[in-house]
């Protein structure tokens, strides 16, 4: 009997997200993380949540922060990336802003990198993002949630955008 | 409708030190008139330059935000009135500088080009505060009590079309400008953490 691929846990995102320093929070909910990451950010008072009606607006708002040094994060289904990425290339790629944002995957198969699953959406997602050149890096499983704290530090440090895709469905 | 210069001329004597971010192409004339190191120009994604101005106005709740939002621009980016809106950030002014027309592409007519209300959409998304000017005395006499208001505050300016336009995007919305910008806003975020 194969083993079950378990995602990350919320608490985990949400301790590498104070680790990092990360204050606000905009996002539009996704089926992916709503229940073990949003819903409890949401309840945390460590973090001012703007609730978005489009994505695009969520890279706007966190790159305005991040001009007052003020840490952000974007979450969003890659539904909503996609949607935002003449946004991103606007106002991320081509000022050099340290826009990080959270990017869940959807039904991606738990066993696929995102660059090798088989639904066209989620394949071509890594496929914009590295055409692009926007830093990113994919969180599966528990094990992974120890580069996002890292990942967000250097993106404001290098003020480059980064996206952190989100591989399997976030566990409460 | 008011002439759009002389209608910023009324605004930047009321401005005090205000932060200004202006959508470039609906606000041209804005950077000759009100030259500030304050003053953000909004390229590169048409309709952002309101959501831009709500994260100024979350990360510097003390300061006061002006926004110079263009008609076709708000158009794209609607749902940034509503996230305004709950987001209520007491600092933010937001004008729509409404001439009907993409004037930078060729003067095409906006839909619903003298049909759409953006003052009824935002009063209608949550803004507080809502005004419809189109008249430059009583612009003139009412800007500086309108920007004393807790905000949002929503104001519709009926702009004239204005003549021949000489474009120039390159020379404001480049990484120069972002660190311009960058660079005015460090004694605001000083004041702010107490440094």
């Amino acid at each position: 009997m194969a083993q079950e691929l378990l995602g990350p846990r919320g608490s985990e995102l949400i301790a590498a997200l104070k680790a990092a320093r990360v204050e606000f929070v905009a996002a539009l909910p996704d089926i992916w993380t709503s229940v073990g990451f949003l819903w409890p950010l949401s309840r945390d008072p460590a973090f001012r949540l703007i609730r978005l009606c489009k994505e695009d607006e969520g890279v706007s708002i966190c790159s305005a922060l991040a001009f007052c040094d003020r840490r952000a994060i974007l979450s969003m289904q890659y539904t909503g990336f996609l949607d935002s990425v003449n946004s991103i290339r606007g106002t991320a790629v081509n000022y050099n802003q340290p826009v990080c944002m959270l990017v869940g995957l959807l039904a991606k198969e738990p066993d696929k990198a995102p660059k090798d699953s088989q639904r066209y959406d989620v394949r071509i997602t890594q496929g914009i993002l590295d055409a692009m050149g926007i830093d990113h890096l994919c969180i599966e499983g528990s094990e992974d949630v120890a580069r996002l704290a890292p990942a967000i530090d250097r993106a404001y440090e290098l003020s480059r955008p980064l996206v952190a895709m989100i591989g399997r469905t976030v566990r409460a | 409708m008011m002439p759009r210069d002389r209608c910023f001329k009324a605004l930047a004597a009321a401005r005090g030190d205000a932060i200004v971010v202006s959508r470039y192409s609906a606000a041209f004339e804005w950077g000759a008139i009100a030259p500030h190191a304050l003053n953000y120009f909004a390229i590169g994604a048409m309709g952002q330059c309101s959501s831009f101005a709500l994260g100024l106005a979350l990360a510097l709740p003390q300061h006061k935000i002006i926004v110079l939002d263009g008609d076709g621009s708000l158009l794209m980016n609607l749902g940034s009135l509503v996230t305004i809106a709950a987001a209520e950030p007491k600092n933010l002014v937001h004008f729509v500088c409404e001439n009907g027309n993409y004037e930078v592409n060729g003067g095409h007519p906006i839909p619903g080009q003298g049909r759409v209300s953006f003052a009824e959409i935002a009063r209608g998304a949550g803004y507080p505060e809502v005004f419809e000017f189109d008249d430059l005395a009583a612009f003139a006499e009412n800007v500086p009590a309108l920007l004393s208001l807790a905000g949002p505050v929503f104001a519709t300016l009926k702009l004239a079309k204005a003549g021949e336009l000489e474009v120039a995007f390159s020379e404001r919305g480049d990484a120069d400008m972002c660190r311009r910008f960058k660079e005015a806003l460090v004694p605001l975020i000083r004041g702010r953490d107490g440094r």
